[in-house]
């Protein structure tokens, strides 16, 4: 029993997180960042930051993550960070020879009063950004949010940043994929390419953090969005932002500043929120669905059908981020089953009420906290238990305690392989998903099943 | 192959032994601010040390994201008690920013020990905490007041200096508890293992040796780690030092107040454990009984393991290691080690090494090697390649960096499940090494694919300059 610690007596905790299920904002927008191809991110802040969001993402993605940092001293808490940072874009323009840099502050930088944008106009008056280099910035204090607020915080700097407009349409369409795998990324993008739609992607970190071994270590790997493509983001016919925490911001910045029409979605997971995403890019773009996607949907609902009866009325027990969890939850009432529980760190008023529309048919039956942590999902557990837990790696703990059916989903997922090769998101992400739930649930059943009950076909 | 630029201002961080230039390693200073530093901060440091203490409450005041990256990041293993596993954070957000978090504190406190009835509690300040100066001392006195137990700041504000000022910080607030037992009464033949972390259940093999000697063990510093043992640690003769990088700091406090001597070992590899163990015997001579168990002892195990790497060595005879490690003194044993089973070191650096730690690889090391202090991935990508290691020895983020340049890697660092201490830790490590290293994926990567193939035709640049 790992976590023996955890007692089924709940009792109201207003000072306290325990085992939490989120982290800060600056390890998002360091992800954010290593979606612009040829940028090097940097944290502005004490060593640890950098260092602990370079090893989770590590972790995460099996790839080297590669990050500077200002070096905080004491000196600098004291009398500010602008000498560091000058110090560092300097450095690291002179070292690693980036097309960009991606600056975020940390709590440390932000209690202090640093002014980013200020240090690098002094920067770049002091000549320390060479001539057709770039620094972005972007405000992510760690005490605000969560690491989605800073993904979202970089992306919208991203945009803000470089967009000009020119006066001439580019005929593209502006997407921000919200805070998923490099695999999702690379999947929405063919989405909307099959749509005959030509998008902007920002950022888009596939084949950078899920990229081949080549036997040589390349810093900037081919991928990600570029400084040209960042720029002519205000020339786009629109944008679409999948996940209102992590895209919505970037997508109605470019809205209000340069009339780039926007809307926000859910994440196209599951077959209602993809049905939604592909509509949307079918209306704005003015096309029709080609037959591939249709016959896409129509398998994903027929692995659905030929298996429902293995999902029908089965609890779940969810821990995430809420831009994934509310289109997810919504893909298990389509399937049948049961979202009874769920929880996310991550803190807004809008995800409890969401989910609570998403499942009114179930009522009173589901439990929804954010901000909440593992440690209470893991309490309404020991309460109430469920037939199946879908979180990230930290799951783990609660699944093995109580000896639950598990899936492994969201941020981080630490100890197994997969995320970032298959696509959760559209029909054929719906098919993983499906498939990794009913794996769960089946070998369950084949363990548990007495002799006479043991069948080869399920 | 061409060259990447080495910063002015870490040229004096780097040397290859056998070159003119003078030997001054410039060292255990701050990265430079722009640098891409494998290095980690003062809370990291705290953090480490004194998390294997399984009986105690670990709370992280400050904004989540330092509770959850260091929660159950290490395995160090309990044979009891698994308090140590969970992540408690104050959690702190805007408002107590402004306000102060003091009150949330106090309040997440008496809640935690109200629930857990912990034997103390240890309450981490991070960066934040340090700037918008909450009294963290005195919500501590106030709360062991309350509740009777030890509860001891730990003073590991992230910018405050590196992670060696972090194990500073932890060696502090281990000795706060120490002192705490007001009058020790020495035990004969007794020791405290200190910087041993129980890494995949390390302490167990090291203190089976021991008991093996009849040598008794009042505490161990911090692997496997109870509030009261540790409260017990001035009793003992003789402070055993491991990892010297994170307590010879608490070894001088206690040689200083207690009287207490310490000698610094390493149990890693065949060598250096038996070493170790026939100077903890040493020192014991009076008890002459001791010395001979000890011989027994290392003859019986070494007998045990040699065999094995008498095989593994057939296949490794020759091949080329690169370490970077966090402690220069883990780099002493690995070479040793690595020589072992036939393997040679030719680039070996480290986080937080001193001068004299350095002076000692220099002597070691062959010709060629180089020496790296607080390195950046684009030079060990670059020594790795010039150097065409076959094997690289690191922590979490070295990994995919020796993986995409295909070749075998060893982590030395937090990952670990398997022992790698002691006798039969050697075989342990000799047989990863030998499955890493001899592993046919490696021929499948384009540059060795290319490399059988044809004849060599000058090597093929290995990394894209940026």
């Amino acid at each position: 029993m790992l976590l023996r610690h955890t007692t089924k007596e709940i009792k109201e905790r207003k000072s306290l997180t325990v085992n939490p299920a989120k982290t800060c904002q600056p390890i998002g927008a360091m992800y954010a960042a290593l979606g612009i191809h040829g940028c090097l991110p940097h944290s502005h802040g004490s060593q640890g930051c950098c260092a602990y969001h370079r090893s989770t993402l590590t972790r995460h993605y099996r790839e080297p993550v590669m990050a500077a940092t200002s070096s905080f001293t004491e000196g600098a808490s004291v009398f500010g960070g602008q000498a560091n940072l000058v110090q560092a874009i300097d450095n690291i323009f002179t070292t690693y020879d980036p097309d960009l840099i991606a600056v975020h502050t940390t709590c440390l930088s932000e209690t202090i009063g640093d002014d980013v944008n200020q240090i690098v106009n002094k920067a770049k008056k002091d000549g320390k950004i060479p001539e057709g280099k770039y620094v972005i910035h972007a405000s992510t204090p760690s005490y605000v949010g969560s690491h989605v607020t800073g993904f979202a915080n970089m992306a919208k700097s991203m945009a803000l940043q470089f967009a000009k407009k020119s006066g001439t349409s580019n005929g593209k369409f502006n997407i921000v994929p919200g805070f998923v795998e490099p695999s999702d990324m690379a999947a929405i993008k063919e989405m909307v390419k099959t749509l005959g739609i030509s998008p902007i992607m920002f950022p888009d970190t596939s084949n950078i953090l899920n990229g081949p071994l080549t036997g040589k270590y390349t810093m900037y790997p081919k991928g990600g969005v570029s400084i040209e493509e960042l720029k002519s983001t205000a020339d786009s016919i629109g944008s679409i932002g999948l996940g209102p925490l992590a895209s919505a911001d970037a997508v109605r910045a470019l809205d209000s500043q340069f009339k780039v029409p926007c809307q926000v979605l859910d994440l196209p997971i599951g077959l209602l929120a993809t049905d939604r995403f592909i509509d949307a890019l079918r209306s704005a773009a003015g096309v029709s669905v080609p037959d591939s996607i249709t016959r896409e949907r129509g398998r994903l609902l027929d692995v659905i059908s030929d298996m429902h009866h293995h999902l029908y009325g089965k609890r779940v027990a969810l821990a995430g981020d809420p831009d994934q969890l509310i289109p997810l939850t919504e893909f298990l009432m389509t399937l049948g089953m049961k979202p009874v529980h769920i929880v996310t760190g991550t803190p807004g008023k809008a995800f409890a009420k969401r989910i609570k529309e998403i499942t009114a048919r179930l009522g009173d039956e589901v439990k929804v906290k954010g901000p909440g942590d593992m440690y209470t999902l893991h309490q309404w557990i020991k309460n109430e238990p469920v037939d199946l837990l879908i979180a990230n790696t930290y799951g783990k703990y609660i699944a093995r305690d109580d000896d639950i059916p598990y899936v492994r989903f969201g941020f981080p997922i630490l100890d197994r392989i997969g995320h970032t090769y298959f696509p959760t998101v559209g029909y054929r992400g719906g098919i993983r998903l499906l498939e990794q739930i009913l794996n769960a649930l089946m070998d369950r059943m084949d363990r548990d099943a007495p002799e006479e009950k043991f069948e080869l076909v399920m | 192959m061409s060259s990447i630029s080495v910063l002015k201002a870490r040229e004096k961080q780097i040397f290859t032994k056998g070159e003119e230039a003078p030997f001054e390693m410039s060292c255990d200073t701050k990265s430079l601010a722009g640098a891409v530093s494998q290095r980690a901060c003062v809370f990291c440091g705290s953090r480490v040390v004194l998390y294997p203490i399984a009986d105690a409450l670990h709370l992280i005041h400050g904004p989540i994201g330092c509770a959850s990256y260091t929660w159950d990041i290490r395995g160090a293993l309990s044979s009891g008690p698994q308090l140590h596993r969970m992540s408690f954070s104050t959690d702190l957000s805007e408002t107590d920013i402004i306000y102060g978090g003091e009150q949330k504190l106090q309040q997440a406190l008496l809640e935690l020990i109200d629930q857990y009835t912990p034997k103390a509690a240890f309450i981490y300040c991070t960066c934040i905490v340090g700037i918008i100066g909450d009294d963290v001392d005195a919500v501590c006195r106030q709360v062991e007041e309350e509740t009777g137990i030890p509860v001891i700041p730990v003073h590991s504000e992230g910018f405050k200096g590196t992670k060696k000022d972090g194990y500073r910080a932890a060696c502090d607030a281990l000795f706060n508890l120490i002192r705490r037992n007001p009058a020790p009464a020495p035990l004969p033949r007794s020791i405290n293992i200190l910087g041993e972390f129980n890494i995949g259940g390390e302490t167990w093999i090291i203190k089976k040796y021991y008991e093996a000697m009849g040598i008794n063990v009042v505490s161990v510093i911090t692997g496997d780690g109870r509030v009261d043992e540790v409260m017990q640690a001035g009793n003992a003769a003789l402070n055993v030092v491991q990892c010297s990088g994170s307590v010879t700091h608490l070894a001088q406090k206690m040689e200083e107040e207690y009287g207490i001597p310490f000698i610094r070992v390493s149990y890693f590899g065949i060598e250096d454990t038996s070493d170790a163990l026939y100077r903890v015997a040493e020192f014991f001579k009076d008890s002459p009984r001791i010395m001979e168990k000890t011989r027994d002892l290392v003859k019986n195990e070494v007998n045990k393991v040699i065999p094995y790497l008498e095989t593994v060595k057939k296949d490794l005879e020759g091949k080329k290691a690169a370490l970077y490690v966090g402690g220069a003194f883990k780099a002493f044993s690995l070479i040793k080690a690595l020589k072992t089973i036939g393997m040679e070191v030719i680039l070996a650096g480290s986080q937080t090494g001193t001068r004299e730690d350095y002076e000692i690889l220099k002597e070691m090391c062959n010709q060629g090697t180089v020496i790296l202090d607080d390195a950046n991935p684009l030079e060990l990508a670059k020594y790795v390649m010039e150097k065409d290691a076959d094997l690289f020895i690191g922590g979490v983020k070295e990994r995919p960096i020796a993986y995409k340049l295909g070749i075998g890697f060893c982590d030395h660092n937090h990952e670990r499940k398997i022992p790698l201490v002691g006798f039969e830790g050697m075989e342990n490590f000799a047989r990863e090494v030998h499955e890493t290293v001899t592993s046919p994926v490696w021929d499948l990567v384009p540059r060795r694919a290319a490399k059988k193939s044809s004849p060599p035709a000058g090597k093929e640049k290995a990394y894209d300059t940026p």
